[in-house]
Parts: structure tokens; C-alpha cells; sequence
């Protein structure tokens, strides 16, 4: 499935932990500026999808890789990619936030600090766009040297998703991003996502499938380390093509 | 932030209200078609149709995409089941839109057999009940809509009084059966949009006010 939009090439993508295999022949194209869901039932694989797509499994002991994951025409599995430089282009969210013990400020300026940005102007200019873009700056912007921890979790998560930003990222993945929150936070989340899909790429992970169908315009199927179906979110949720994925989205099982 | 749902919703009752309005100027075209014998304008409410007909198919698209997608509840599922059925109650009203016109090219070119008195008021009343049930819509009035409901047996009667009439008129000239054949059909099509506007009230007021009013349920 290649075609100018695409931004993320799995091809036949297989992921063994040890002797167990739990990603089998993986392929699908992730399109650009857009959302695409991950859905299925427990230890189906899509976390572990989603974290091949940044080399997260890396930090996994006993992991072992076969097939290609290609971003703008790179494997980024070859022996010459500098896997910190993919973490800042991928940006992860994940289902617990973790702002850093730091100020609102510090937080979100820490990765463009690495970075070599030392201009404290254009430090302030970073953080304001992240926060602005995570839509959490009228929230803070009164007090940007609170702690991060101070802030509720729905806030917490957004000065995340601000700091993922703030380093310049093509892709975002999140892994469950609203999972602990409650329903208000999680509906700022979700229109959080819709918005930022013009800017970025959206991967993300979810349970709960109400949630890929509000937010998604991609949706995949994944069952027992296999891709079932992937396909636009309307059809999937509507007339899918196998049985298998109508009867876990209508409950039937999972 | 405002949830880009709500904005979808804003989109359903757009495109209803602009369907509504291609509706009720259709319905008066055919009317006027009829009443001035003018078969240039039957053949205009005739090559309309086919816009309507898109409007039901992309409205009824949105309704299955927010129904799939959004998981709606209270208000807003209640709103979108009523959009959905309008929007088919709508498209009726344009097919006998059609019907209408339809009978107004056959009797253009014949002399008039009688003056028709029953048949204008009735287009007016349907007019004016079709007009005040998307009013009712569009604004949420359901006394606008209760005022709908209690000019149905008007149009009911009038309709029956057309077919006493005009059969009285064939016993007495059967050369008129052709063209009175056709204003009773025009008659029962009058008759039918009233029924279908009556349904679009009945529907806003279910939207409105979580009430069923149909099929004369006590109020």
C-alpha cells in the first residue's frame, strides 16, 4: 500500500519475544495527517506494534525483529540510524503520564534544551507554541513554574503530549493516552487529537473502541499478532469485511 | 475546544433546511404550474427531483456516520433519529412534488373544466402547514408544530369534498373524466404532503420534547 500520502511503510513486519512470536507479517501503510487506531483485544500485538514504529521493543530484552519499518523511504531498523534522533521525530504518549519533578516550563523546554537551544527568547517562543498546540497554555500560562506534577492528570497528559512537541516531531504515537482519565479530560484529549492530525501523524493505541471510532480516520484490527483488517474508521465501523472484526466490535467477542 | 461532533451536527440541520426549502419551492412550482397552466414550470419541478434525491442520500450518509461514530444519546440521538426520518418524509413531499407537476402538464393544454376553489385552498393550507413544520424544526417551536397537527383533518376534509365534487362532475359530463381524474389525483397528492408534513411536526416534537405524538396519541 504505497502511495505519495504515506508516512509509515511496515512491510511484513514479524517481532518474537524469545521463542514467542507476537507480531506476524505485519504489513500496512500509515497514512500522513491522519489518525490511525489501533484496536483488539488484550495481547493482540498492537502495543507492540506501536512500539516498533520508535524502536521502543529495543529497550526490550530477548527481542528479535524480521521484516522492514520504513519512514519517508528509510528502514529505521538499519544499522545507521540514530535511534535518538527517531524518538524525537516518533514522539510517544504514554498511558500514565510522566511529566518530569520540574516546573510546567522546564518540562516542556528540557528537549529543545538538549537540543542546543540556549536563547532563553526562543526557549519561551518553544514553549508557548507546544503548550499552545497541546491546548493547555490558557490553563498555565499564569503560572508556568508550577510543578508539573501540581497539575490534574487530564492537564498532566497535554503538558506530555506539549513536550513531545516541543522537540519538532513528524509522528506521534500514543499508547492509551486517555485510559486514565475521566470523561471530560478524555473528550479534550480526543479533540486535541483531531486537531493536531493537520500538523502531525497520529498512531494510537486504544481499548476502547468508541474512542477509535470518534477520533480515527484509519482503524486496524489486530488479533493474536496479526492484522486482521485496516481500513478507512467509517467502513470498519460500519460494513467491515471480515467476520472477525464485526463480531469484536459488536462484542461478540474480546 | 468545541467537540468537532457539534459541528457535524450544525452540518445535519444545514443541509435540512436547505433540502426543506428545494422541497417547498417545489411543491409551490408544481401548485403554480397547475393553477396557471403553465407547462414550462411542471417541467422545471420535474428536472428538480434529482437534487432532491441527492440530498436524501447524503443526509442519510451523515445520519449513518454520526450514528456509527459518535454514539450520540439524549438530545442529540434524538435529534439525529428525527433528522433521518424528515429527511425521508422530505423526499416524499418532492416526489409528490413531481406527481403534481406531472398533472399539471396533462391539463395544460385542455380548457379549464371547472374553476377550482377546493384545490387552491387546499395547496395554500399544505403550504402553510409544510412551511410552519419546518419552521417548527428549525427553530424548535413545538406549538408551531401543534398547529400543524390540528389543520391535518382541515386538508382531510377538503380532500374529500374535491373527490365529491369532481365525481359529481363526471356523472354530469363524462367528456371532463380525463382532466378530473387528474385533479383528484392532484387532490390526494395535496392530501399526502399535509400527512407528510404532519409527520415532520410530529418528529420535532419527539426531538424537542422526548413526547410521541403520533397516530393521535393523547397530548
Amino acid at each position: 500500500m504505497s502511495n505519495p500520502t504515506t508516512k509509515i511503510l511496515t512491510d511484513d513486519l514479524n517481532l518474537f519475544y524469545g521463542q514467542k512470536q507476537a507480531l506476524k507479517n505485519i504489513s500496512i501503510g500509515i497514512r500522513a495527517n491522519h489518525v490511525t487506531a489501533l484496536i483488539g483485544p488484550s495481547g493482540c500485538g498492537k502495543s507492540t506494534y506501536l512500539r516498533s514504529l520508535n524502536r521502543m521493543n529495543d529497550l526490550i530484552d530477548n527481542v528479535r525483529i524480521e521484516g522492514r519499518v520504513m519512514i519517508d523511504d528509510v528502514n529505521i531498523y538499519d544499522k545507521q540510524v540514530d535511534v535518538v534522533e527517531l524518538r524525537k521525530r516518533v514522539g510517544m504518549i504514554f498511558q500514565k503520564s510522566n511529566p518530569f519533578p520540574k516546573s510546567v516550563f522546564e518540562n516542556v523546554a528540557y528537549g529543545p534544551k538538549i537540543n542546543g537551544v540556549r536563547d532563553r527568547a526562543k526557549l519561551e517562543e518553544i514553549v508557548q507554541n507546544s503548550l499552545q498546540r497541546a491546548a493547555l497554555w490558557e490553563e498555565v500560562k499564569d503560572d508556568l513554574k508550577k510543578s508539573g506534577l501540581a497539575l490534574s492528570g487530564g492537564q498532566q497528559q497535554r503538558l506530555c503530549i506539549a513536550r513531545a512537541l516541543a522537540v519538532d516531531p513528524e509522528i506521534l504515537l500514543m499508547d492509551e493516552p486517555a485510559s486514565a482519565l475521566d470523561p471530560i479530560a478524555t473528550a479534550k484529549i480526543e479533540e486535541l487529537i483531531y486537531e493536531l492530525k493537520d500538523r502531525y501523524t497520529i498512531v494510537i493505541v486504544t481499548h476502547n473502541m468508541q474512542q477509535a471510532a470518534r477520533v480515527s480516520d484509519i482503524t486496524a484490527f489486530f488479533y493474536l499478532g496479526e492484522l486482521i483488517e485496516a481500513d478507512e474508521t467509517k467502513k470498519i465501523f460500519t460494513t467491515p469485511e471480515k467476520k472477525q472484526t464485526e463480531e469484536y466490535i459488536t462484542g461478540r467477542f474480546g | 475546544m468545541e467537540r468537532h461532533f457539534v459541528r457535524e451536527l450544525e452540518a445535519l440541520k444545514t443541509n435540512l433546511i436547505k433540502m426543506g426549502s428545494f422541497v417547498e419551492q417545489g411543491i409551490a412550482t408544481a401548485i403554480r404550474s397547475l393553477l396557471e397552466r403553465r407547462a414550462d414550470l411542471a417541467e422545471q419541478v420535474i428536472s428538480q427531483e434529482q437534487r432532491i434525491n441527492s440530498f436524501e442520500i447524503e443526509i442519510d450518509d451523515a445520519v449513518v456516520d454520526l450514528l456509527a461514530l459518535q454514539q450520540p444519546v439524549a438530545t442529540d440521538l434524538r435529534f439525529i433519529l428525527a433528522a433521518s426520518k424528515i429527511n425521508n418524509d422530505l423526499e416524499r413531499i418532492g416526489d409528490h412534488a413531481v406527481n403534481i407537476a406531472e398533472s399539471a402538464l396533462q391539463v395544460a393544454n385542455r380548457i379549464p373544466v371547472k374553476p377550482l376553489e377546493d384545490i387552491p385552498l387546499m395547496a395554500q393550507t399544505t403550504q402553510v402547514m409544510l412551511r410552519d413544520a419546518i419552521d417548527g424544526f428549525i427553530q424548535r417551536d413545538t406549538n408551531l408544530c401543534r398547529k400543524v397537527l390540528a389543520s391535518d383533518d382541515t386538508i382531510d376534509n377538503l380532500n374529500k369534498q374535491v373527490f365529491r365534487d369532481l365525481v359529481e362532475l363526471i356523472r354530469k359530463q363524462p367528456e371532463t373524466l380525463e382532466e378530473s381524474l387528474e385533479l383528484i389525483r392532484v387532490s390526494r397528492n395535496l392530501e399526502r404532503v399535509a400527512d407528510l408534513a404532519t409527520n415532520i411536526a410530529e418528529e420535532v416534537i419527539f426531538m424537542a420534547e422526548a413526547r410521541v405524538v403520533k397516530h393521535h396519541q393523547a397530548d
